[in-house]
Parts: C-alpha cells; structure tokens; sequence
C-alpha cells in the first residue's frame, strides 16, 4: 500500500483540466449541499440521529426500502441485459421504437409515472384486475412498491451496458467458437465478463435510485407504516412537522448505507476489472 | 480484439514517457488549471466556459430577478384552495384597478400546507399566506417574519371562510353509513389522508375523535380502531381523493366538505353522494399578512386591500360559491349558501388549540404514531 | 442448429446467411429473448404510457392542444427547456472531465472518487432539495448573504438549476467511464507517442470512439433534467408563470382536476423525450457506414 503514490506518473495530458473540472463542479453540486446536511446532523448529534433512527417503525421503511430496491435493481440487472443485448444484436420490426421507449422512465415526471401505474395495476385496473384474478394484489401491496421501483430504474442497465456491446468485435466470439467453445460458452466466459463492469455500474446505479425514490412510489405503496412505508416518506412526514433534524437524521442515515453498498460495489468493480485486466 | 480482451490494461509505456515536473504541478493545481486552458482549437469551449459558466448563468439569472415592485403580490396558499383563488385573483384585481390603481401582478403558489409554510420560512418571497392551519402560520411567525399576535389582526381569528369534514360515499350509500360509529362496521373500508403529511387529514381524525368524545366512546381506542380499517394512507386530500374515486378502493372517503362538493362536480354527481355525521369538525384556514416581505408601503396597501377583499361581501361569496362555509352571506347565491346542512360543530379550541393538539396528536411518538406500533404488539 | 431458413430474425451487419453463424444464438433463442424483452416492455412501459396518452386525449385532439396554448402552459414548457439548456451542457463537460481523471489516470482513492459521483443518485429527490435549502436558504449563511445582494438561489431558476444538476450528476460520467475502461490507453498512448497535443488526442483519437457513449449519456441526461420532479418542488417555490417547471405545473394541474391539461403536458414531455431519442436515431442511420467502419477496423 504504502509502496503505491497518490497519482502514479503517466505522460497522459489532462490531468489538471479533468481533476479541476471534475472536483469543482463535484464540490458545488454534491459535495456543500451534503455538507450542509451533514454539518446539520453534527449539530443534532450522533446520539440523537441515532434515537431518530433507531425506532421500530424508522428499522422498518429503511428495511424495505432498501430490501425492495436491492430486489428491483436485481430485476434490472437481469432484464436489461437481456434488453441491451436484443437491442444490439437482432434486427426486428419495432426495435427502434423500443429502444426509445427504454428512457421513457426518466422522461415522465415520477408523479405522472406514480399515477400511470397505479391507475394500471389498481383492482379495477386493466392489468391490476387480472391479476386479481388469480388473487395477486400488486397496488398497494409491496409489488405495487417493487414495480414502481423497477420502473424508475429500468433505463440504467440497459443505457450503460449497450454501448459496451456495440464495441464488443465479432472477432472475440468467432476466436471463441473456432477453438470449439459453444455458444452459451462463449456468452457465460466471454462477453458476460465483459458486460461485468459496466451491467454492475447500471446495477448500482438502478439501486441507488430506487432507494430514494418517492414521487411514484407514493402513489402505488399504501403507506400504510410497518407494511408498505418507504423510507422517503418518513423524510417529508418529518418536514411537515418542522422537525428539520430528524428529516436529517433519516437522510443520513440513508446516505450512510447507499454510500457503503455504493462504494462496496464501485470496489467489486475495479477489483474484478483488476482481475480480468491480469489475465 | 486485442483491445477488447484487455480490459483497462494499463499503458505499456508507462514510466518511459512521464514528465516529472509538468505532472507534479498539474497535480498540485488543479483548481488553478481548471480556470486556465490552452484555448485553441474548437475544443475550448469545454474549458473556457465550462466552470466560468456556471458561476456566469447562476449570476445572470439571479439577476433578472430584480426585487419585488410595488404592484406585485405573491399568495403562498395550500392545496385545495387553487380554484377559489384562481376566482378571487380575478376578481380582486378588477376591483383594485376600478378603484384607480394600475394592474396589479398577483401570482399564487399551491402545494401541501406545512411544506409550504417551511417555503416562506426559507425565503419564499410570499406578501400573503393563506393556509390550511393557524399552526402552519404560527411556524412562520417564530421565524420573526410576522408578529406573533397576527391571529388577532383579521375578524373571525383570521379566517375568512371556515369548512368542515364529511363523509363522501359511492352511490346510494350501499354499506349504509350514516354516522362515525358506522365506519368500524365489518368489512368497510375507509379511505383518509396521512394526518403526518396532510393538514386536511388531521382535522379528519379530530372530527372522529370529537364523536368519540360526545358519544360516550374511549376516543383513543375508536380513533385507533377507525385508522385499522384504512387499506391505503395517501399523503395528500386529492391523492385519497384519486384513490376513491378513480381506483375505486374503500366505502367511505373523509373528505373536506369542499373537496367532496368539487369532486361530485368534476368527476360525476351520479357515482357518490354525501353524507354529513352528526358531529364534525370547524376547521378554520387562516390568512395573514407576512411583515417581513412587505417591500414598500404600496405593496402593503396592496396585500392588506387583498386580504380585506375576502371578507368583503363579493369575496365572501365567493367563498360559498367554492364550497366554503363563509361569514357573511348578502351576496352570495342563496343556492350556494343553502346547501350546507347544520350540523354540531366542534373548533380546535376544543382540543386546546393546535399549540396542544399538533405535538399530542401528531407529533413524532404522538398518539397517532401510537396506533400503528401497538397494533404490531397487539397483533402478534 | 442447421435450421437456417426460419432465421427470418437475423443479425442486422451481415445478409441473412444460409448456415447459422457461429457467433449467433438459436432462433428459438432468440425468439424468446425478443420475446421476453417485448413483453417486459409492453408490461412496464408501453402500458403506462398509454394511459398518459389516452388520457390527455380523453376530449380530442382539440382540448388536448387548447389547455398547452395558454400563458401559464407556455411559461412552463419555456423554463423547462431553459433549465435544461443550461444543466445538459454543465453535466456534459462534468462527464466527459471526470471520465478523462478516471479512465485515464491511476490514482488512489478512485473507487472513492466514482462514490461520490454516484452519491446524488442515492440521495433522495426530497433530501437533495433539503441540502440546496440548508445550503442557500434565506435562513443560511450563504443564502442570506446572497439574498442581502439580490442574488436569491432557492425559489428563482439558479436553485432549480442547481437542483436538475444535481439529480442528473452521474449521467454522462456514468456513460462515458465504462466505454473508456473498455477501449482502453492504447490508441491515446500511441497518438502520444507520436506527438499529438493533449487537446487533439482528445478530439481525434478519443471523441470519436466515445462519441455514441456522449450522446447517450447527453440524451439520457436531456431526458431526465426536463422530468425531475422532487428535488426541484422543494426549491422551485411553485409559482405559476415563474418558478413551475413541467412537471411541477403537471401536478398543479392534475390537483386541480383538470386532467386533461395535465395529462397533455406530461404527454408533451414525453414526446420532448422521445423526440431526443429520435435524433439518436437518425444521427445513427446517417452515419451508419462510418458506425460499422469503426466496429469493424
């Protein structure tokens, strides 16, 4: 550790005029907002934001929404590799149109998508009633919560794995399957580990998103506390009664645990880069 | 292919090619790098303006907005009160320029009632708020910015109008609910805001407390009871309202008597009727002048004539027109005055004015929050 | 496996081939998978699309236009692009900054350093408005002294700026980094060794391998800045005609029963989006050729 300097040498150009960039614009933006909400909590104290936190119903929104969310960037992972790759490689009427519709997501107001949805998984909606059918309550049940959350998360995975793929040369897989590798050989051992870095950037991405959303999903949730309350909601039930060091308190605490799983699999990320960097 | 195999190789030259001094000093200086390019080429509009851009556009824009003239009002109101006002602005503003006066500029903004008093205490430039609950404006009057009597300065403790809380249900009342003691019938739904996140909701849960009270019933335990046959909480009166009506969830919706007038209006008389329980709420919103953003002594000639135009008969009747329960009724379209029913009244004073009930009630650990913890031990 | 002639579904670069290529999956599998993506689509997109649609054409075309023609609509969808216009370009030479530090550049500290960038992501729309108000509230050190100057940040358009920036951070940066993890230093390190300045490595060798990344980063960026919603209600004050953005003015109108209005102007936004995504489009069948050229090199 010791042995490896701050910034190893390189005669690359652009080191000031990047790091300068990146680090002022990273300090107006994120770093004094947060800050700000930080030294609001130093204020409050340690042991007060842990009382504010530590309280059944506080454990139980922060559980599920970071439960749900884990579990909705998970189903992103999965299916918007498998987007990105139908996008890419196979021609067929429509692909255009869904290729746009991937970004629709961040285009609706998240009020606009919470409403869309609700209105379509409702009992008496057009999706909802089916499933009703066969018993499956999705609106106002944690499914409603789920769905709104890998709504709002779908476009990630499939937005920073797709360019990977468009680079991927043909040439890889044909040297893989002339030295005899079939192709789900060829997919599991060479182009899944090269969609690693960027599908996990989506997938971390698409969870943090998830945990902080609250426009759509109060729509859909219920909020009924200890069942289907989210995290964000204690936030802005905490605003509404004034209580600015309590709305703070939970903010950090979800800071907190998105920032070490977000740095966790930004670690993860570069390790296995290291890895298959050496091979 | 090569390229693709190794994923972030690192340079091979690495080391032959450094130059010690330029990188050391661009690692020291960044931020003195960042301002300063090599500005040539078509590239430079990345460096040149990028950073200075920034500080450039924020300036510029702040700049155009110059402070408030005199003939400029802002009226920072609550939720349900936007078709009212869109009414009273028009009307107001004919009137003040009848009286001789140019055009005045009023502009209204609407949202949640408590998020909104915490906009005008964060700097929101309002001249007026007219909101949900005197609570709401005591917040803002302990930030210094209106004196803390302000109830006082307006008749009837500031409110110019006044509402009440009933029930709305789908046609021809099928579960047959007539009063509060009917809600904990087996299998009805009820459909209410969150009291947390909705100023309406509160007075929801008071008006079911207050016949608790005058019924003989332990308040707390029917309140708690009411609250488990809740399926959805919505956080604002037109999210539950939505729910009701266009998702079709619960039997009864606790509602604002204007909020269920506007909502048979707009969205069909024939699917819900109203039914009035025989104790309630008087649920006053109040209206105050906001001192500290008063640029000019036109401007306050301007918001006090806005705000004494409400209890003036046009703008009372106004108020009844949209469903209020307003004072003063020698203008107002009989019809408009003759549709609400009497019924026992019960004001905050009754639960020791929100100073007393906002902590007890809905504060954090407050009874509210009560019924949900003591329902998961009960439960299990 | 042989079974070429059903491969109706064929991989676009290369004419429809009589024996399966070995670098292609099995038409079953391919069915399947367009299946399960257009399906996925139809259940989580295009449904609740359609509902925005229908519902702003609820009374017509007529009525749908009418309620985006007035003074409020206008001012609305003006500030809108405005804020947009200013935010895209901010986060687009942030990317492209930081992808260059990250990318090309060995330093510790760097997981770190993507962290922070991801962070506004994590933090909530609510929280993040929350910081912009403790920042440069009235109530705040920095904000009282800039209101003092007549330079007021929150509840006028620098707070919404500062707000969209926030919230769309990550985008390019995100975009641009894992496309320049896979190609690598190589082409950079050569065109340095051969003399190039840092600003025409950058323009010649670089930009274009990144360019599609930059677009869809740009465009992704375009899309979600004129959507935000939470963080710029807590900083944009609601006044109509002069702080409400789209979709501050969609919830406005949706919450005063006019549903229509409402839902017009969300269809609008969409389309706004989609018509980004179209540009994307044709950008990329105009220069299709060039596209193949530098897959195939």
């Amino acid at each position: 550790m010791l042995s490896k300097p701050l910034i190893q040498r390189t005669a690359m150009p652009g080191l000031g005029l990047s790091a300068g960039i990146t680090l002022t614009m990273l300090s107006i933006v994120v770093l004094l907002p947060i800050g700000a909400l930080l030294l609001q909590g130093a204020q409050f104290g340690l042991a007060n934001i842990w009382d504010t936190v530590h309280r059944e119903r506080v454990w139980a929104a922060l559980f599920l929404s970071f439960r749900l969310a884990f579990l909705a960037a998970l189903f992103n992972l999965v299916f918007g590799v498998l987007l990105a790759w139908v996008l890419v490689r196979y021609r067929f009427p429509g692909r255009r149109i869904l290729d746009a519709a991937v970004d629709v997501p961040f285009a609706l107001p998240t009020a606009v998508a919470g409403i869309a949805l609700t209105a379509l998984y409702a009992p008496n909606g057009a999706l909802g009633s089916l499933a009703a059918q066969i018993g499956w309550k999705i609106a106002y049940t944690q499914w409603g919560i789920f769905l709104a959350l890998v709504f709002v998360g779908l476009p990630f995975v499939t937005r920073t794995v797709q360019p990977v793929i468009e680079e991927i040369e043909t040439e890889v897989e044909e040297a893989s399957a002339t030295l005899g590798a079939t192709r789900f050989h060829t997919i599991r051992h060479v182009i899944l580990p090269m969609l690693t870095p960027a599908a996990l950037t989506g997938f971390a991405l698409s969870l943090a998103r998830a945990v902080g959303e609250y426009g759509s999903v109060i729509f859909i949730a219920g909020n009924i506390p200890l069942r289907t309350e989210i995290a964000p909601l204690l936030i802005v039930i905490q605003l509404e009664e004034f209580n600015y060091d309590a709305a703070g308190a939970i903010g950090i605490a979800m800071l907190v645990i998105s920032f070490s799983m977000l740095l966790a699999i930004n670690l993860i990320q570069i390790f296995t880069r290291r890895r298959i960097g050496h091979v | 292919m090569q390229k693709t195999i190794n994923l972030g190789r690192t340079a091979p030259a690495r080391g032959k090619l450094r130059h010690q001094s330029q990188q050391r000093r661009d690692a020291l200086a960044p931020a003195r790098t960042a301002g300063f390019a090599p500005a040539t080429g078509p590239a430079s509009w990345l460096s040149g303006t990028a950073l200075p851009a920034l500080a450039l556009a924020l300036m510029a824009l702040a700049g155009t907005h110059a402070p408030v003239q005199a003939q400029e009002l802002l009226n920072v109101s609550y939720d349900p009160t936007r078709e009212l006002y869109r009414e009273v602005n028009a009307a107001f503003a004919q009137k003040w320029i009848a009286d001789g006066h140019e055009e005045p500029q009023i502009e209204t903004s609407h949202g949640g009632s408590g998020s909104q008093a915490r906009s005008v205490i964060d700097g929101l430039n309002a001249q007026v708020v007219t909101l949900a609950l005197a609570s709401d404006i005591d917040k803002i009057a302990e930030s210094g910015k209106l004196p803390e009597d302000w109830q006082s300065k307006l008749p009837h403790n500031s409110s110019p109008y006044t509402s009440t809380i009933v029930f709305l249900v789908r046609e021809g009342n099928p579960k047959g609910l007539t009063d509060w003691g009917d809600l904990l019938n087996d299998g009805v739904e009820v459909i209410t805001p969150n009291p947390k996140t909705s100023g309406g909701a509160r007075w929801n849960y008071l008006a079911a407390w207050a016949w608790a009270e005058k019924n003989g019933q332990d308040p707390r335990q029917f309140v708690g009871d009411l609250y488990r046959h809740v399926p959805v909480l919505d956080t604002g009166a037109r999210g539950a309202t939505t729910t009701f009506a266009q998702r079709g969830i619960g039997d009864v919706l606790l509602a604002w008597e204007n909020e269920a007038y506007l909502a048979l209006e707009e969205i069909g008389e024939d699917q819900f009727d109203i039914v009035v329980p025989s104790v309630s709420v008087l649920a006053e919103p109040p209206v105050a002048l906001v001192e500290a953003n008063i640029a000019n002594d036109d401007q306050r000639a301007l918001a006090t004539a806005y705000l004494d135009f409400l209890y003036s008969p046009e703008g009372q009747a106004l108020a009844y027109k949209h469903f209020y329960r307003a004072w003063d009724d020698s203008a107002a379209d009989p019809e408009d005055v003759a549709r609400f029913p009497q019924l026992d009244l019960v004001g905050i004073d009754h639960f020791g004015g929100w100073k007393k009930a906002q902590p007890e009630h809905f504060g954090d650990g407050g009874i509210f929050d009560q019924i949900y913890t003591n329902k998961d031990t009960a439960s299990n | 496996m042989s079974d070429a002639t059903s491969a109706t579904i064929a991989r676009a670069p290369q004419p429809r081939a009589r024996f399966r290529n070995a670098t292609e999956e099995t038409p079953l599998a391919r069915a399947v998978l367009i299946a399960l993506a257009v399906g996925g689509l139809l259940l989580l997109i295009f449904a609740p699309l359609a509902v925005v649609f229908a519902e702003a054409l609820a009374e017509g075309w007529g009525a749908a236009v009418a309620s985006l023609g007035n003074r409020d609509a206008r001012s609305a969808i003006q500030l809108t692009l405005l804020i947009t216009a200013l935010a895209v370009p901010l986060n687009a030479a942030f990317g492209i900054a930081a992808a260059w530090l990250i990318t090309k550049f060995d330093f510790r500290g760097k997981a770190f350093l993507i962290t922070l960038i991801d962070l506004p992501f994590s933090v909530s729309p609510v929280v993040a408005g929350l910081c912009i108000i403790l920042l440069f509230g009235a109530n705040s050190l920095i904000g009282g002294w800039l209101v003092a100057h007549g330079l007021p940040i929150v509840f006028a358009i620098p707070g919404i700026v500062l707000a969209t920036v926030f919230v769309t951070f990550p985008f390019v940066a995100r975009e641009l980094i894992p496309v320049m993890i896979e190609q690598g230093r190589a082409e950079e390190e050569a065109a340095l060794t051969l003399g190039a300045s840092g600003w025409r490595i950058f323009l010649t060798v670089t930009l274009p391998n990144i360019r599609w990344a930059l677009l869809y980063g740009t465009l992704l960026c375009t899309a979600r800045a004129m959507g935000e919603f939470g963080a710029v209600a807590v900083v944009s004050g609601k006044i109509r005609g002069q702080t409400a953005t789209m979709p501050i003015t969609i919830e406005m109108l949706y919450n005063e029963y006019l549903s229509v209005a409402a839902f017009s102007m969300a269809a609008l936004l969409t389309a706004f989006a989609l018509l980004t995504l179209l540009l994307k489009t044709m950008l990329e069948i105009r220069h299709a050729d060039q596209l193949a050229a530098t897959r195939r090199h």
